[in-house]
């Protein structure tokens, strides 16, 4: 059905893709899986014949007998949307804001099947009912922004599927939401493939992911294929080095040295806790029902007790929208609780003064998601890291050099990244800079939320034995959020699973994921991709 | 909705609140007395004590501020001190000027702005955009003023296609009235169609960036129909609040617009006024241009609801 041969792409003078050669049979998935810039996208856009401006293409791209790379514009426009659809990564922007859904969707109808705009809205509702989106409770005049993420990428499957394509690529579908709802996009994705018969080409950085779901796996790394077969025999025999390295990377645990940190033990020793919170709660004000009477505040936190003991490292899992965010916030004393108490080593946070919040704020740091968005991009390494240390008055200009040489050094970063700019680093050594933001106050506790989920798997592993390393040298505490549920195991001792506010579970971690009790801790646990796992499905299915 | 309408309202009191306070003050605080100034400088001072009395200048100041304002708001703007006739039709008759000219400026500047800006985008990097936004640059830098006697010098004096200034009033038909007003409102419009122009082009150029404009594209929509359909109404929006703040802009263009083409407007009413200490007349005028600019960008506000559905739901 498509068959790229030697495909070569250059954008500019920069070559992307060097000899691509694939093919994909009618009822496969085929997964192409590589960590960032390593050309999956481009590959995909290629058969699309979306690529950016000044890019020049050779080699042959073969569907349904054209030749897309010679094919004029009303061609691709016939076949785009018709016999090749593609659904993209970010359900969130991917969508027309100013448009319904339903408009949206017809639009394609309408535009292939020559239909009216009634027969075509019909056709939708059939559609959306078909990804999960009943129009009793998700009429066609909903506009993108009263959906979520989640609904948002079924709107996205429905559009796609509409026509019934012979092809559909699917650009990291599930990168941006969460494992609950990765595994029924993933779901649903799978069971299209079977009703309609259509070739898939799933796009992921997520080995397991790729392995659950696919026929056979192409590896990319930097434009090229550097392996390629059936799933079960790549990713079980793993020949290939680089395989081999992604498989160890996305599994990778950080070696530990010392014995976890419990909370019984060291409430036994007699350990005073570093930071307690007990009876949180968070109300947000909602959208008033009327004029005169306020609507009922919505309760992101309820009744939640935390409390870490020095050197100790917590999860906190989750579903998106599950409150973890906000009582992050509240225990860095960004918020205030609605009620309940934080207690940071002797500091009543809630009633603190501001002599005291700066003390407190000396020893809790925080580590965001995005090395991206979480740095100024006109300021220097030095500045930028050197930005806590107004919480520490009467050091000089070379103290302060020091300081964040010091903290430089702490992440393995060279003295020379002082004078440049956060865009001169990768997302790796990004997320090293925000990390040495956060110890240059030299604190107790370090929040971390999410700060592995944008990064590359070998980064990610690499970041994970950073942080193993700087907990057992600097006898620091982490709370660790986080929906992957593979990397809150890999770190950390204690584990506290939230749902709609509350803490459903709480435990030592290696228990939590073999052992769940509460339905969130299993779902949880049954949603997330797990490489050995779908391989040994894989094996067992096969033996039968 | 409802609540949104009533918290602009409040906003709009408000506003024009402080603004009736800040006009007021304003003329209180210039130098230059009306009475001397209608009597000439060889009037006797029982003359003018007589005329600051006639005229209720004599009373203490908070009594004056707000009989004005119980005034306009009872819809009596005041009496001109020069002309003897209330404000209310002395402003009646010259809106019938400055209100076209404005509306024809901004709909001349609407006109070649968004076209230009939407072909520049849609061909970026072209000769074609190269030029468009090197002419942009200077109309922007060019000064509506100095632009109108270019106008008058090539178009009026030169080719004598229309009057080079004056206006013959309405009633001597309706085009010979509107060519009088063509010179005036295109000079008026040309430095804004300029700003207008580029802000759509960036504007769109930013859209066609977007994740959803790749969707269209995917969709199998041809990249006219993906600018037409998709990326157009969100372009929309930075170029809705240009085109509200360039509506105020074009009013109070049309102060020194109307001084180059001699036309009998608002604007070159409240100029007279000012220079022969006709207060009454300034402020009053000043007032209605507030509330004029307030209704229009309450209409952009709607505009925007029109536009955004995210805005409908966060604001109602």
């Amino acid at each position: 059905m498509l068959a790229i041969n030697k495909l070569n792409l250059t954008i500019g003078d920069t070559p992307i893709l060097k000899d691509i050669s694939l093919t994909i049979e009618p009822g496969k998935i085929l997964g192409i899986v590589g960590e960032s810039g390593s050309g999956k996208s481009m590959t995909a856009l290629s058969a699309m014949q979306l690529l950016p401006e000044g890019s020049s293409t050779s080699g042959s791209i073969q569907f349904n007998g054209h030749e897309l790379l010679d094919a004029d514009d009303a061609l691709m426009q016939d076949l785009r949307g018709d016999d090749i659809a593609m659904i993209f990564q970010e359900p969130m922007t991917a969508l027309n804001p100013v448009h319904t859904i339903g408009d949206q969707i017809a639009e394609g109808i309408m535009l292939h099947e020559g239909a009216d705009k009634g027969a075509a809205l019909a056709r939708t509702e059939g559609l959306l009912e078909r990804v999960g989106l009943p129009v009793s409770r998700f009429p066609l005049s909903r506009y993108p922004h009263e959906l979520s993420g989640g609904q948002r990428q079924r709107v996205m499957i429905a559009m796609a599927c509409a026509q019934r394509p012979d092809l559909l690529i699917a650009d990291e579908p599930t990168t941006a939401l969460d494992v609950t709802l990765q595994a029924q996009i993933l779901d649903l994705l799978r069971d299209l493939v079977e009703e309609q018969n259509m070739g898939l080409i799933l796009i992921s950085h997520d080995l397991a992911v790729v392995a659950e779901m696919t026929d056979e796996i192409i590896v990319m790394r930097n434009g090229e294929i550097v392996d390629q077969g059936k799933t079960e025999d790549i990713l079980h025999h793993t020949h290939h080095p680089y395989t081999a390295q992604l498989a160890e990377a996305s599994t990778h645990i950080p070696v530990r040295s010392q014995p976890p940190v419990l909370s019984h033990n060291a409430q036994e020793a007699g350990l005073a806790p570093l930071i307690k919170a007990q009876k949180l709660v968070r109300d947000y004000p909602t959208k008033r029902e009327s004029l005169f009477k306020p609507g009922t505040p919505f309760r992101a936190v309820d009744h939640v007790d935390v409390t870490v003991y020095p050197g100790q490292t917590m999860g906190l899992v989750g579903e998106s929208g599950c409150g973890k965010s906000t009582l992050a916030r509240m225990l860095l004393a960004l918020d205030t609780p609605t009620s309940g108490s934080i207690q940071f080593n002797d500091i009543e946070l809630t009633t603190a003064t501001d002599e005291q919040l700066t003390t407190a704020r000396k020893n809790i740091q925080v580590v965001f998601q995005d090395p991206y968005s979480s740095f100024n991009p006109r300021h220097k390494v030095e500045r930028l890291v050197a930005e806590p240390l107004y919480l520490e008055t009467g050091l000089s200009e070379a103290e302060k050099r020091d300081r964040v040489v010091a903290a430089l050094e702490e992440v393995h970063l060279p003295a020379s990244a002082l004078d440049k700019y956060p865009h001169q680093f990768s997302g790796g050594q990004r997320q090293r800079l925000a990390i040495a933001r956060a110890l240059i106050t030299r604190p107790a506790l370090i929040i971390a939320d999410e700060p592995v989920s944008a990064l590359d798997v070998s980064i990610r592993a690499q970041v994970l034995d950073l942080l193993t390393e700087l907990r057992q040298r600097l006898g620091l505490a982490y709370i660790f959020i986080s929906h992957d549920l593979s990397v809150v195991r890999a770190l950390c001792d204690e584990v506290l699973v939230m749902e709609a506010g509350r803490i459903v579970e709480h435990g030592v971690a290696s228990d939590i994921f073999d052992n769940p009790k509460s339905d969130a801790a299993k779902m949880l646990v049954q949603a997330t991709p797990n490489l050995e796992r779908a391989l040994n499905n894989r094996r067992a299915a096969q033996k039968q | 909705m409802i609540l949104f309408l009533v918290r602009k309202t409040l906003w709009a009191a408000v506003t024009l609140a402080v603004a009736s306070v800040l006009v007021f003050a304003a003329l209180e605080i210039v130098p230059g007395d009306p009475a001397q100034v209608m009597l000439g400088i060889n009037a006797t001072d029982e003359a003018i004590a007589a005329l600051r009395e006639d005229l209720g200048l004599n009373k203490p100041v908070l009594e004056r501020y707000f009989s004005w304002v119980f005034g306009m708001l009872q819809g009596d703007f005041g009496k001109s001190y020069t002309y003897s006739v209330p404000v209310n039709e002395l402003v009646a008759d010259r809106v019938t000027i400055s209100l076209p000219l404005a509306l024809l400026s901004l709909l001349i500047s609407t006109a070649i702005a968004i076209p230009v800006g939407l072909y520049a985008a849609a061909r970026r990097g072209s000769l074609a955009d190269t030029g468009i936004m090197a002419l942009s640059q200077v109309g922007i830098a060019i000064p509506n003023f100095w632009f109108a006697l270019l106008l008058v010098y090539f178009l009026a004096i030169w080719l004598q296609l229309v009057p080079a200034g004056g206006f013959p009033g309405w009633e001597a038909g309706f085009f010979t009235a509107l060519k009088s007003l063509l010179l005036p409102a295109i000079s008026l419009a040309l430095p804004q169609a300029a700003i207008l122009s580029r802000v759509t082009r960036s504007a769109l150029l930013e859209t066609l960036g977007e994740d959803y404009v790749r969707t269209a594209r995917a969709k199998g929509l041809s990249r006219r129909s993906t600018i037409w359909k998709h990326a157009l109404r969100n372009a929309m929006i930075p170029v809705l609040t240009i085109l509200g703040l360039q509506f105020a802009y074009l009013l109070a263009g049309t102060i020194i617009i109307e001084n180059v083409f001699y036309l009998p407007g608002l604007g070159r009413l409240v100029f007279q006024a000012i220079s022969l200490r006709d207060l009454i007349v300034v402020e009053s005028v000043v007032m209605m241009l507030v509330g004029t600019i307030i209704v229009i960008n309450l209409l952009v506000d709607l505009a925007y609801l029109w536009v955004d559905p995210r805005l409908r739901h966060r604001r109602s």
